[in-house]
């Protein structure tokens, strides 16, 4: 079973390993913060711009990145499927703005038939002239979206999802676990829902069609439940659920911080995302939200006894990894409040988008964790033994332990 | 080391209680076996040493547990934790997190163990259940010996001083039954490990015991004594044991090793004799036939060029480890898998064509999971839903399962069912429709050598009544008993193909006990024995 995932793993680790730089680092996994941050960078520089230009060279960067560090692992497939989705976010979003959207003044370029809409769908229009700048306006806001999925699904690619949960703070533990078991189930469900139809066609009861969903459901609900009282038992009799005392005072002041923090955090979030709104306020309202939570989070900790197996090192590369996605973050904000109508361009009158140079060269430095990083292990979960024996002697220590 | 005192078990809402007045000392580094018939309580007194009984199962607990000074009253599950380790029947079922590795340490990180230590534990518990190699692999990729060694790897890296185990190769393949005994026997004689297992599987498991546990489920105290002791009262024991009670051989021997060491009178005796066997008239036109089938699952091939043909009269044993396509070939025989290339005939049509009563009139299928087949609240429904789906008269199935278990109450739940009597169910209802040809898959999973008494019945008259059989299975005994012809697939494809004797005698994995005892001569079975020795002089 190992050769074969050996040979299929080669292709993709091989090329980050000819591009020198970190060619020489022991491979190991990034940590899963550093790549979401990163993402969440990227997306937030994405989010701020309509510039055609700009977003197709935040998907470059994407695209670069996730091809030279993702890992043979199935969830490094997500790339791909999100390149799909939003492929078809895109499309969707420019047809439907074309079809839908009054039509705005400018360079004609086609007319369809226009429907008339009775009088309660007032501002809705089927049809009549499009327009190039509509078709422009239309492709820079799908783009966007599109970008912003693709940040997502780079994040997904770079990270095993289960990894980050297993680096959420021990209050979250529980929440995490529970989301471990869902991902678990589903295959589960699939293959119960397999196996009971295939059993009542063999009791000569109909297998398809509508009815037959309803009389597959119960059974498949009775199996889920019975796993999931098995799974229980397990958890409990491998001590799942120890806890410490907590004095009642700590428990309400946990309450009140984490609720706080959350609602603080929430502001500034929808600040920062919010082109129109005081950047300096969303920023301080978000710090401030995060300290609470954290000290919130913290307190909770205390409660849950636990320790954790093999956590994923933080060390300079994912410092790097996040101030790269940080950076670019930071550069289109600060080229957006130099020069708005580079960031967020005009589509009329139409003409070429202009190429900030500030901001274009904020997103290039998210393109830093392509070099930075050590190259991944040929699986997700951790160093193979053939690349532990090579690390064997000099570089042992720089294997997470 | 663990010690029950008078335990009485009644659960919720039961008449009568699980577990009666059981009262039991296992000292430290002992491997106890519990055996019983099914529904005599051994998972109830497998789980009340860690507390599951009552915490988690609810019901009442009367008496006392106490396991290595810490009483069940005061502690639940999780605070046994690093005492017991609890491996269930279904190890999957109880995992936690996705890869080897992460499994092996869930338990060490809820009892916060420090990461150095953790590290080693896990390192040591890779080596020591042989699973460097599979350390990084997902456990739903896993054969079902390794998944097992896996379950218990992952409650051992805790430490635990006991180690509670359901049926841990009841489903397994013989091979893989033994890697995990094998690795059982060393953390028993190795780290003084408390070993409690629960098995069915006699034959396989009791030369390892130390000491063994009758359950009797009459109300009376259990039989609790030295293996031979036991097995003497017990109604049913494993074929080497009854071998040497119809060869009246004392002291009764419990491995193949002893049993051959007594036997050479008894192969003398029994030189120039033949087994009497029930001949299979293989002429006519086959109820089903298979030629040059290939099933695939995507870029996964189950089988590549199976040829077959199915009579009637026949039982046909199917065999080879799991994931060889034992079950790929029963589904393409119920036209639940359509091939890739080839062709499945049965009774002249292609199943996967026929729907409905007319598909259940030709071809049954009991699953490895029977309650799969189950969807009613009450076996009464349950019996008369099949009635009307096979188009019979009403009460038709009723009396198929009062032949197979007498006295089942109407109104019961088949959830609630004993495995032995949900398979009965299920046999009867796919018996309903009278299918020329029977397919079982696993049939012998979870029940008792009582049950498997009576199913071997059932399967020899239906086999004589004119039906075609062809049963999946592991259990080596079983085919011995029952099959006229044993199909071997390794890999998708036939490697053997021949009367049970001519595959089974010689074969290390395959060959039944008695056929180890008295090899190299043909006998399989112990009535074979018995009713050959009756007319000797």
């Amino acid at each position: 079973m190992r050769a074969p995932a050996v040979a299929e793993a080669r292709p993709v680790a091989a090329p980050s390993a000819r591009r020198g730089g970190a060619g020489r680092a022991v491979p190991r996994q990034l940590h899963p913060g550093a790549w979401w941050l990163w993402a969440l960078g990227c997306a937030t520089a994405a989010s701020r711009t309509t510039n055609v230009l700009l977003l197709l060279l935040v998907i470059a960067v994407l695209g670069y990145v996730v091809s030279a560090r993702r890992t043979a692992a199935p969830w490094a497939r997500a790339f791909g499927v999100f390149l799909k989705v939003a492929g078809v976010v895109l499309v969707f979003r420019t047809v439907f703005q074309i079809v839908l959207a009054p039509s705005q003044p400018g360079l004609l370029l086609f007319t369809l038939p226009e429907v008339p809409l009775p009088d309660w769908a007032a501002g809705v229009t089927l049809g009549g002239p499009v327009t190039g700048e509509a078709v422009l306006a239309a492709v820079s806001d799908g783009l966007r979206l599109a970008t912003l999925l693709l940040c997502i699904g780079a994040a997904n690619a770079l990270a095993n999802p289960k990894r980050l949960l297993a680096v959420l703070p021990a209050a979250l533990y529980e929440v995490g676990i529970a989301v471990v078991v869902a991902i678990t189930f589903t295959p589960q469900l699939v293959e119960s829902v397999q196996r009971i139809r295939g059993a009542r066609r063999l009791r000569g009861r109909p297998h398809r069609g509508p009815r037959s969903v309803i009389q597959v459901a119960l059974p498949v609900l009775e199996d889920a439940l019975e796993r999931s009282l098995a799974l229980a038992a397990a958890m409990d009799s491998r001590g799942y659920g120890r806890r410490a005392a907590v004095p009642t005072a700590t428990r309400r002041a946990t309450g009140v911080l984490l609720l706080g923090g959350l609602l603080g955090a929430c502001f500034g979030v929808y600040g920062l995302l919010d082109a129109s709104s005081s950047l300096p306020a969303a920023l301080s309202a978000l710090a401030s939200g995060l300290v609470v939570c954290g000290a919130g989070l913290h307190l909770a900790g205390r409660r849950t006894v636990r320790s954790r197996y093999r956590p994923d090192p933080w060390r300079s590369p994912e410092w790097l990894t996040t101030a790269a996605g940080l950076t670019a973050a930071a550069l289109v904000v600060v080229a957006g409040g130099i020069d708005p109508s580079a960031i967020s361009p005009s589509v009329s009158p139409l003409a070429v988008p202009p190429f900030p140079p500030l901001a274009a060269a904020g997103i290039l430095v998210a393109l830093l964790p392509a070099f930075v990083t050590p190259p991944p292990t040929l699986h997700g979960a951790g160093p193979s033994h053939a690349e532990l024996d090579a690390a064997v002697g000099t570089d042992r220590p720089q294997v997470p332990a | 080391m663990i010690d029950l005192d008078r335990v009485t078990v009644t659960y919720d809402g039961a008449a009568r209680p699980s577990l009666h007045d059981v009262s039991l000392h296992v000292p430290e580094g002992e491997l106890c076996l519990v055996i019983g018939p099914t529904g005599t309580g051994k998972t109830t007194l497998l789980r009340t040493v860690n507390g599951l009984v009552p915490h988690s199962t609810g019901g009442t607990l009367r008496g006392r547990v106490t396991v290595g000074g810490r009483d069940t009253r005061t502690h639940p599950p999780r605070d046994m934790a690093d005492l017991v380790g609890v491996v269930g029947q279904d190890p999957l079922a109880g995992m936690v997190t996705d890869v080897v590795e992460e499994e092996l340490a869930y338990g060490m990180e809820s009892l916060a163990l420090p990461a150095d230590v953790m590290r080693r534990r896990v390192e040591e518990t890779l080596d020591l259940l042989g699973l460097v190699h599979l350390r990084h692999r997902p456990v739903r990729t896993l054969s079902g010996g390794e998944r097992q060694r896996v379950a218990i790897g992952s409650v051992l890296t805790v430490g635990p001083r006991v180690l509670v185990l359901d049926e841990p190769t009841s489903a397994l393949d013989p091979p893989a039954a033994e890697e995990v005994l094998a690795a059982l026997h060393r953390l028993v004689h190795d780290l003084g490990i408390t070993v409690l297992l629960a098995e069915h599987r006699l034959e396989r498991v009791v030369q390892f015991a130390d000491r063994v546990v009758l359950l009797r489920g009459d109300g009376g105290p259990p039989v609790v004594g030295d293996p031979a002791t036991v097995l003497a009262q017990a109604p049913v024991a494993p074929p080497v044991v009854e071998l040497g009670r119809v060869a009246r051989w004392s002291p009764l021997p419990l491995t193949v090793r002893d049993a051959r060491r007594s036997a050479g009178p008894l192969r003398e005796r029994l030189t120039g004799h033949q087994p009497r066997r029930r001949g299979v008239d293989r002429d006519g036109t086959p109820i089903a036939e298979v030629r040059d089938l290939v099933v695939r699952y995507g870029p996964t091939v189950a089988l590549r060029g199976v040829d077959l043909a199915l009579h009637r009269g026949e039982v046909v044993a199917l065999m080879g480890r799991n994931g060889a396509g034992k079950s790929s070939l029963l589904a393409a025989l119920t036209g639940s898998v359509s091939p890739a290339a080839g062709d499945v005939r049965v009774a002249g049509q292609d199943p996967s064509a026929l729907s409905g009563a007319a598909l259940i009139a030709e071809v049954g299928l009991v699953p490895q999971q029977p309650a799969d087949l189950l969807y009613a609240p009450t076996v009464a429904e349950e019996c008369a839903a099949a009635d009307a789906d096979a188009d019979v008269p009403d009460g038709t199935c009723r009396q198929l399962l009062e032949r197979l278990v007498p006295g089942l109450d109407d109104d019961h739940h088949p959830r609630d069912l004993s495995e032995g009597q949900r398979l009965a169910l299920v046999l009867a209802i796919v018996l309903t429709a009278a299918p020329a040809l029977l397919l079982l898959d696993e049939p012998t999973r979870g029940l008792d050598l009582g049950a498997k008494v009576r199913l071997v019945e059932v399967l020899e008259e239906l086999a004589a009544e004119g039906h075609a059989i062809v049963l999946a299975s592991h259990d080596v005994e079983l085919v011995a008993e029952v099959a006229t012809r044993t199909v071997v697939i390794a890999d998708g494809e036939v490697v053997a193909d021949g009367p049970t004797a001519e595959v089974v005698v010689g074969s290390p994995a395959f060959a039944p006990q008695v056929s180890k005892v008295l090899a190299p001569e043909p006998w399989l079975t112990v009535t074979e024995v018995a009713e050959a020795l009756a007319v000797l002089p």
